[in-house]
Parts: C-alpha cells; sequence; structure tokens
C-alpha cells in the first residue's frame, strides 16, 4: 500500500515530448507533472493518442524528453546520455509489454536472465536468480521451455519475471493483459496485486476499466495532458 | 557483459539458424579452400622442381648457344629459336672446356632431335639425346641393363639406351634389353632402360628420351650440331669460378650474344620466380571469391539485423549499449567467418591429400595462416556495417517494430 510520506521513486516536472511526422510537428505530451512514491501501483489510462503511450515511454526513459525533467530516485536523468540510461534502465526499471518481447528459440531461464547479462553478473548467478524468479511466477516446472512451448499467460509470467530480476525501483507494464484471453489475464492481474502488495512500485498503462481498478491510484491522459488524477 | 557472453550470445544465435549459418558461411568456405587448394598447387609445384633440380645435381654448368635470356632477361622464345638456329656451338668447345682441369670434371656435347621410334608394329614419338657414356651421371638411375659404355660411345655403335615410357609402351611386358628397334630405317640395339623420371612440364617428359652415342647420332642424321654442352664441376663451392672461366673459354671464340653459361640455380630461380607469379595469380583469383563470400556475410548479417530488430529494441530496452548491440553483432560476423575459414581449411587439407595422388600438391603454413587470417578480416569488415546499423536502431523503433 502506498504511504503519504514514502520515497518519490518516479518525479515528472513538466514534461514535453513533440517529435516529427513528416514535415507535421506533434505534440505528443503537453507539460506532465508527476509524482510517484515507493509502493504506488498507478494506473494510466486515456484514450488512443492520448500520449499514454509516449507518456510510457518518456517515463521509462526508453526516450528523452523534449522540455522538462524526469527523476528518478531523485536524480536528473535529463542530461543522461544514452549509454547511462541503458545503465539506469538495466538497474532500476522492469519492462512488461504487451505483447510479451520474449527472445524466440530461447528458454524461459535465459529470458528471464536476459537483463543481468547487461548487468555484468555471471553465468551461473544468472541462472540461479533466473530460477528462483520462474518459481516465484509459478513457472518452475517450465525453465527450460522456449516461448513458442509456453501459453500466452505463462509468457507474459515469464515477461513478470523478467521484469522483476533486476529488483528495479518502478516496473512499467504496457497494457500488460492486452495480448491475453480472460483467464491468463485474470492470472497476470493478480500476479500484479500480489506484487503491489509486496511493495512494489507500477506503473501500468492499460484501457480496461476493469483491470485498472486493482491498481491503487490512477491518472487519464488526454491530448498529452493529465485529465483526471485519483 | 564480459566478452564470453557476448561471444555465448553470438554462438546461440550461429546455432539457432544453422541452416542459414552454413550457406552464409559457404562463401568463405569456398573463399578459404580455393585459395589454400591453388597456393598448394602452385608451392607443390614449386618443390617438386627444385626436387628435380636437385636430384640431377647442383654443381652442373650449362652452356646454350645465343643469348637465351635475351634483353630483359627471363626466357623467350624468340630468343630461343634464334639461338638454334644461329646455333655456332662446336665440338671443339667441348674440349676446350673440359682443358679447364682445375674447375671441370667433364664436360658433354648433345644433340637432340624428334624422331620415330618403332619395335614390331608399335612406333612412338621419341626425343632422341646424342652424347657422351658420361650421360649416365645426369640421368636418375639405370632400371634395366646399361648406359652405353666408352667403347660403344668411341666407336660410334648403334646401341639405344631407352628412356622409361618408351620402353613401357614399345615392348610392354617383353623385355627390351637385346632387342632391335628402328628409327627411321636404321637398327639400334637396346642395351638399358632409364628409371622413370615423370616431369618434364611444357616440354617432352625424361621418359620420352632415347640416348644414343653422339657420333652415331651424328651420322645417322648427317650432322655435327651440338645444341647443348653440359658441365660437371668438380666441386659445388667453385661454381662462381668455374662459370668465369667457361665464359672466358667460349669467350675467345664467339661473341658474347652467341652463347649463354648459367647453372642449375639460375635456371631453377627462373622457374621458380614464374611459377611464384603463377602461384600469387591464382591465390589472388581465389581471394576475389573470399571477398564474394564477405559481401555474403554482410548481406546475410543486415537482413538478420533487419529480422532481429524487436530482439535488438528489447536487448537495449534491457540495458544493453548501443557498443553491446556493436560487437555482439560483429562477433557474430566474425565467428560465422572464422568457422568458415576452418571448415574450408579442412576441406583444402582432405582435397590437397586427394591431389597429391596424381600431382605434387603441398599446403603451407603460410598460405593457411593467411587464407584464415584474410577470413577473419573479412568477417569483421564485413560485420561492421550491419552491427552499426543495428547499434544505432532506436529501441522504441525497434520495439515497435512489425
Amino acid at each position: 500500500m502506498p504511504r503519504k510520506n514514502a520515497n518519490i521513486v518516479l518525479e515528472l516536472q513538466d514534461v514535453t515530448k513533440e517529435y516529427l511526422i513528416g514535415s507535421q510537428k506533434i505534440h505528443a505530451l503537453n507539460g506532465i507533472s508527476l509524482k510517484v512514491r515507493e509502493g504506488d501501483f498507478l494506473s494510466v489510462m486515456g484514450p488512443s493518442g492520448s500520449g499514454k503511450s509516449t507518456f510510457l515511454q518518456v517515463a521509462s526513459i526508453l526516450a528523452t524528453v523534449s522540455s522538462g525533467k524526469i527523476l528518478i530516485n531523485g536524480k536528473d536523468t535529463s542530461k543522461y546520455d544514452e549509454v547511462a540510461r541503458a545503465h539506469l534502465r538495466n538497474k532500476e526499471i522492469g519492462f512488461i509489454f504487451q505483447n510479451f518481447n520474449l527472445l524466440p528459440k530461447t528458454s524461459a531461464l535465459e529470458n528471464v536472465a536476459l537483463p543481468l547479462v547487461y548487468a555484468g553478473i555471471d553465468e551461473a548467478t544468472r541462472l540461479e536468480m533466473a530460477k528462483d524468479m520462474l518459481e516465484k511466477v509459478g513457472l518452475g516446472d517450465r525453465l527450460h521451455n522456449t516461448p513458442a512451448q509456453l501459453s500466452g499467460g505463462q509468457q507474459q509470467r515469464v515477461a513478470v519475471a523478467r521484469a522483476l530480476i533486476n529488483n528495479p525501483a518502478i516496473i512499467f507494464a504496457d497494457e500488460p493483459t492486452g495480448n491475453l484471453d480472460s483467464k491468463s489475464g485474470k492470472e497476470v492481474e493478480k500476479i500484479l496485486g500480489k506484487l503491489s502488495k509486496e511493495g512494489k512500485t507500477i506503473i501500468m498503462v492499460t484501457h480496461e476499466p476493469t483491470i485498472a481498478k486493482i491498481a491503487t491510484s490512477h491518472i487519464e491522459i488526454h491530448d498529452g495532458k493529465i485529465k483526471h488524477e485519483s | 557483459m564480459n566478452l564470453k557472453s557476448t561471444f555465448l550470445v553470438a554462438i546461440k544465435a550461429i546455432m539457432v539458424n544453422k541452416g542459414r549459418s552454413f550457406l552464409t558461411m559457404l562463401g568463405v568456405i569456398i573463399g578459404v579452400s580455393s585459395v589454400v587448394l591453388l597456393t598448394s598447387i602452385g608451392t607443390g609445384l614449386q618443390a617438386y622442381v627444385t626436387q628435380q633440380f636437385e636430384e640431377l645435381g647442383s654443381n652442373n654448368v650449362i652452356v646454350f648457344p645465343g643469348d637465351i635470356f635475351g634483353e630483359g632477361g627471363g626466357f623467350s622464345r624468340e630468343s630461343q629459336s634464334n639461338a638454334l638456329l644461329n646455333n655456332k656451338l662446336k665440338l671443339s668447345d667441348v674440349n676446350d672446356i673440359e682443358k679447364l682441369r682445375e674447375y671441370v670434371e667433364f664436360a658433354l656435347p648433345m644433340n637432340t632431335r624428334s624422331d620415330k621410334a618403332s619395335y614390331r608394329d608399335e612406333t612412338k614419338t621419341i626425343t632422341v639425346i646424342g652424347t657422351h657414356y658420361q650421360y649416365d651421371k645426369f640421368i636418375t638411375g639405370i632400371e634395366k641393363g646399361r648406359f652405353f659404355n666408352k667403347t660403344e660411345d668411341q666407336s660410334a655403335e648403334r646401341v639405344v639406351v631407352l628412356g622409361w615410357e618408351i620402353a613401357d609402351k614399345l615392348f610392354g611386358k617383353i623385355d627390351p634389353i637385346g632387342k632391335k628397334i628402328k628409327l627411321g630405317t636404321q637398327t639400334f640395339k637396346v642395351v638399358g632402360v632409364a628409371e622413370k623420371q615423370g616431369g618434364g612440364f611444357g616440354g617432352p617428359s625424361f621418359d620420352t628420351y632415347v640416348y644414343m652415342p653422339l657420333e652415331t647420332n651424328f651420322r645417322i642424321y648427317d650432322t655435327n650440331q651440338i645444341v647443348e654442352i653440359m658441365v660437371r664441376v668438380r666441386n659445388k663451392d667453385q661454381m662462381p669460378e668455374a662459370i668465369k672461366a667457361i665464359e672466358q673459354t667460349m669467350g675467345k671464340r664467339l661473341k658474347d650474344d652467341e652463347f649463354s653459361v648459367f647453372d642449375q640455380t639460375e635456371i631453377l630461380n627462373t622457374i621458380n620466380s614464374i611459377l611464384g607469379v603463377l602461384t600469387a595469380g591464382l591465390g589472388g583469383i581465389a581471394a576475389i571469391s573470399l571477398v564474394v563470400g564477405g559481401i555474403g556475410i554482410m548481406n546475410i548479417m543486415l537482413v538478420s539485423v533487419t529480422e532481429r530488430t524487436r530482439e535488438i529494441g528489447l536487448r537495449k530496452a534491457l540495458g544493453a549499449t548501443p557498443k553491446q548491440i556493436l560487437f555482439q553483432f560483429l562477433i557474430e560476423s566474425a565467428l560465422l567467418s572464422i568457422l568458415g575459414g576452418l571448415i574450408g581449411l579442412l576441406i583444402a587439407y582432405l582435397g590437397s591429400l586427394a591431389l597429391q595422388a596424381v600431382f605434387p600438391a603441398k599446403v603451407t603454413m603460410g598460405a593457411i595462416m593467411l587464407a584464415f587470417s584474410v577470413s577473419a578480416l573479412v568477417g569483421v569488415i564485413f560485420g561492421v556495417a550491419p552491427a552499426r546499423k543495428a547499434a544505432n536502431l532506436s529501441p522504441i523503433e525497434a520495439l515497435r517494430y512489425e
């Protein structure tokens, strides 16, 4: 549960993002300010084209801002170069994607261990940690299966394990149940709820109100601005 | 991410697409194996020629009519035929050279010409060598019978020694010793058969030679032409002095461009330099296929980068730096090319073993090192473009890529 005086892990200060499509300038984000505290489970909703995907990319420092600041654990990332951002993502950010984004023809174990490769952890430790994490998401018996041998729900649980493996400060989930049937969707929902109860900070972009309900706080983005906050 | 992990990722990528990896390597495999195999033929020839010359003895000096090496050095067909047309060598030159007792053990005049030899119904084209009995020291050995002796030589008897191939073709299983063969209308007694020598690249094989006393040769062909004088020097260390002395002796009677004196090292060097150019040429042509192989690798790696755009995006999102992605793809293409190089070397090695049955192929360490390092280099050079493309992908674009 979020605490009012918990540490601020993510702060957006008047963030804008513009990009060009052809010769047309698109204002995807028009001054977003936001604080996310440790243990928050924030749902981000909004119609398509509202800028919620851009919000996710910018907040997870996959993309740079056009103006404004993004602070992660109090550190201003706006001056970071690509390498520094890669290191920071590796350490502090976990990703869960709508389409899982697992490496094909690669075992669940190695998929989960992938972020540790770039953290410079040796192979034996990597695989040991990945095994523990897969057991935690209930896939202890699927360690050596490749994504093609797993159901959609199982694949997304592998992705969740991968997002957790570096013990990141924030987990970003982009429509995590969007590609799943309702039963598998419920499984993933349950895991996310459990993680939140354990104190993980989660930011989830979704357009399904039912799933947004499991979050503890909510924002709605319209035309690149926060419209509702609760 | 350390180097070992990068290697493992690259090896895995190669193994996951075994079929495609093999096809990619094929260009390098063919390139490396043809470079090594073709140069092995060249160097094998060089080694063979050198060996043949050394078997003849390295203390021989040969006097030819005319300026055989021509103006610019090297053999020229034109100067060779001119030399024979204006041949001014005489039997007396042989005696003059033999008078240089300090250096010269003996000097042999030689006359050669083509003819046909027949025994019963068999007829073969041969090269007739008219010379003296000491010539047996220049041939590898006698298989049957003997070389003609001093008496037969001096009394110009009608005796011949057959080259191995001629004896085989004319007589087959019959023992030729003591049999009579015909050259034109003349009859000759066979006294010996020379050992098999092989060789004679580009010219008649030694095995088709028929040797007879010089005087006999003069009489039946009604000539007193000498096309070559072979000189055996007493001591190998005296070669330069011996050549100089022979040149001086010949120079007293003939002009500088009416005779040529050289030893086998010179001929050997000339042949070796020709073969060296040949080897380099063959290797160069084969090296083109290595470059083509490299382009093949680049092509597939570019396709691979496009195919794996999402993977690259994911790796970047999870913390891979551009440099790490660059190395991943660079190592993958280098590994493909090195692996192709190793397979190519293996094929070349087996190929040269097979070739050795019919041809003196010789795989040298130099060729192996060269082909191998070039193939590794090709992999790195042609891997740069795809690897850079991968490294520069934006993670967002890459993750969105369908």
